[in-house]
């Protein structure tokens, strides 16, 4: 399944948008636009999302090859970390209280 | 608008039922939480959407006419950079929110089509014409007021793809009713020529933007569904009264009145009482006759058709250019 | 999408108010020049606000309304300097002064056709204006150099928008390359005037740009785009010019009319 939305019949094709907002921080998703290619859904993304100084970089990519897990799955999925307390931090208390750990 | 018993029908066709999925959706509203676009929802709820996000994004985009329409006139170079920039925020907001729109699995292009064939609606505030400068300033601070009003809760809307649309445009908005309110200022203390402008701007926009918030809760129907799905948040009744009172001391800073003698300050309520709205005339506009209604269509199924050799340039390009990358992968 | 991940701002730059501010007094010929340049960007965004709300697609709408405004920061900018030499303010030139008065390229002021006809004369200004820019960095005029420095990146996006768009229109259907062709033979005839060198630009020395100095790089890569989109340099009928002199086509004053009609309704006014 690809992202919401994607449709075969459009004349230019949807395209999704991430945008990095500042050096050191990751792509972010932003919204989605039409383009009728790569070169100008970047362009296209420039400006409709960074006119106000949101990005420094920007990712596009259509919505068609984006793959997205099953909704209908959704327990399936993500229910395995739930309850695993001894991956986090958190979990070990008995060491409360020592320095630099 | 729908009766129970055609509600009732839409309900019964609504396939395929998943109760897991209907159980989840109603926790989901239960628990204030954000649908999302690939969650179960109820048909119903899905049109809703389609129908207020759409036509949301229409008014956005055929609101970029009125003041489209002084970007050359703009009296001072500042004024038209601002006008400018408003009115492209605009086409930018019609956007996000077509593309969360397109998220309910309707395209855009139908939705345009929807626009230009005249059978979608959109905000009949926008078939008002302009025909002066302080329009610029009425719409600023009346029409982006009561727009804003109503669009903050829609920051909290339960579909997620709405909210956050709303989110950014309500953080770009922010300017667009100050740069409004401090137009009206500018000539409400100019010459006396542009005092009169201001005034009479404001007496043309004064009801019809109290009007946007829709009819009186007794004759709205929609509106109490949309509460219980958490898209709606105030009455519109509630809203407008927040409006009334947000306006009128504004009203006093300009040294503008707002035409309606029974504005009048109610200690027992703590809101200001204001007069009965013409609805009559709401309902004339709403239904297309409106003294822009064709101007505006037409302007907008003009620049549709009159692009429509440019995006069919733009497809073939890419076309060509995918037959080209293949071939010399293939090479 | 909290408020910590889209954060948004105005940035830092040089603008007309922070010109106006400094009171830097430009000399007459500087102040002169610095009206061309001004002129220049003020028409061609007058030119290119019409097309928001009308353009191809709504993304282009957007794209076009920052164009414009890109342009229309250029115009506040250099008129604003302008304008310190003779104790006025932008508006009182852009608003006040008469078409002769106007040193503006006629290549700007012609009517924005269909698309291919405004893609056209924004590949031929904003090739121009990018060779003037990357240029006028350096001018010893301290104050030309800074709009300069901001406006030759905008202009290099606005030189990039127009190319993709020459592209896609002259290799994309039999109508859109029918049209850019012809969009281009109607602005052609104007990129003569623009490398005209003249009294003013000589007396100027290295605060100026010599128009000449740039003819062959604007050939060069403008000559390559139109090579890929398999497209021919227009030859044939060259118009007189005369655009920095004062002297310009009949569709300027019809625009000009539009555009200050309000302000000189209203010439007490402040707005």
């Amino acid at each position: 399944m690809s992202a919401p939305g994607t449709n075969d019949t459009e004349p230019w094709p949807l395209w999704e948008v991430f945008v990095r907002s500042s050096r050191g921080l990751s792509h972010l998703h932003a919204g989605s636009l039409h383009a009728p290619d790569a070169e100008m859904a970047v362009r296209n993304a420039r400006d409709l999302y960074t006119r106000r100084n949101e990005g420094v970089s920007i990712w596009v990519v259509r919505s068609t090859d984006i793959t997205t897990s099953d909704p209908d799955a959704k327990g399936a999925f993500f229910e395995s970390p739930r309850g695993k307390e001894y991956r986090h931090a958190s979990y070990y208390t008995e060491s409360e209280g020592v320095k630099h750990l | 608008m729908a009766t129970a018993a055609q509600r009732k029908r839409s309900d019964d066709a609504e396939l395929p039922e998943d109760p897991a999925g209907r159980a989840h959706f109603d926790e989901l509203i239960a628990a204030d939480q954000r649908v999302e676009p690939t969650d179960w929802m109820p048909d119903a709820y899905r049109k809703t959407l389609v129908r207020q996000v759409s036509q949301h994004a229409h008014s956005e985009i055929i609101g970029m006419q009125p003041e489209g329409n002084w970007i050359t006139r703009a009296p001072s170079l500042k004024r038209k950079a601002i006008l400018m920039a408003k009115v492209q925020d605009e086409a930018g907001h019609g956007l996000y929110l077509y593309s969360a729109a397109q998220t309910l699995g309707t395209p855009r292009d139908k939705m345009t089509e929807d626009l230009i064939s005249g059978k979608a609606k959109y905000s009949s505030i926008f078939n008002y014409p302009t025909p002066t400068w302080a329009d610029m300033g009425s719409i600023g601070w009346l029409v982006d007021g009561a727009a804003i009003c109503n669009q903050v809760p829609l920051c909290r809307a339960s579909y997620g793809p709405y909210a956050r649309a709303m989110v950014r445009i309500c953080k770009e908005e922010s300017f667009h009713q100050r740069q409004g309110f401090e137009i009206l200022l500018h000539l409400s203390r100019g010459t006396k020529e542009q005092h009169e402008m201001a005034q009479e701007s404001v007496n043309r926009w004064y009801a019809p933007a109290l009007m946007m918030f829709g009819p009186p809760d007794a004759d709205s129907p929609n509106s109490a569904q949309s509460m219980a799905w958490n898209i709606k948040r105030f009455s519109n009744d509630e809203l407008r009264q927040r409006f009334v009172d947000m306006i009128v001391p504004q009203a006093e800073v300009l040294g503008l009145t707002l035409p309606d003698p029974a504005i009048k300050w109610n200690e027992e309520r703590g809101h200001y009482d204001f007069g009965e709205l013409d609805w009559d005339e709401f309902y004339e506009v709403l239904k297309g006759r409106g003294p822009a209604n064709a101007i505006r269509l037409e302007r907008r199924r003009t620049a549709h058709e009159e692009g429509a050799w440019v995006r069919e340039a733009a497809a073939a390009y890419a076309e060509r250019r995918r037959v080209e990358s293949e071939k010399a992968q293939a090479a | 999408m909290s408020d910590q991940t889209f954060r948004i701002s105005a940035g830092e730059a040089l603008t007309a108010e922070k010109i106006t501010e400094a009171g830097e007094k430009p000399t007459e010929a500087v102040a002169n020049y610095a009206l061309r340049l001004g002129d220049d960007a003020l028409i061609l965004a007058q030119r290119l606000g019409w097309w928001i709300a009308r353009a191809p697609e709504l993304e282009e709408d957007v794209a076009l309304g920052n164009i414009a405004l890109d342009q229309l920061g250029h115009a506040r900018s250099f008129l604003s300097y302008a304008a310190l030499a003779w104790d006025k303010t932008e508006d009182d030139l852009a608003y006040f002064r008469y078409e002769p008065e106007f040193v503006n390229l006629q290549l700007v002021e012609q009517p924005n056709g269909d698309f291919a006809a405004t893609i056209a004369r924004q590949f031929i200004i904003s090739h121009f204006q990018f060779e003037l820019y990357r240029r006028l960095v350096d001018s010893t005029d301290a104050t030309l150099a800074a709009i300069a420095a901001k406006a030759v990146k905008e202009v290099d996006y606005h030189r990039d928008h127009a190319t993709q768009w020459v592209l896609r229109l002259a290799l994309g259907t039999e109508e859109s390359r029918r049209r850019m062709i012809a969009g281009l033979g109607v602005m052609w005839p104007y990129v003569d005037e623009m490398f005209r060198d003249d009294d003013l630009v000589e007396s100027l020395g290295d605060a100026a740009v010599r128009p000449s100095s740039l003819r062959e790089d604007f050939d060069t890569v403008t000559g390559a785009v139109l090579a890929e989109a398999e497209l021919e340099v227009p030859e044939g009928f060259v118009a007189r010019g005369g655009g920095r002199e004062g002297i310009h086509t009949e569709f300027f004053g019809p625009m000009l009319a539009e555009m200050q009609v309000l302000a000189r309704a209203h010439p007490e006014a402040t707005w």
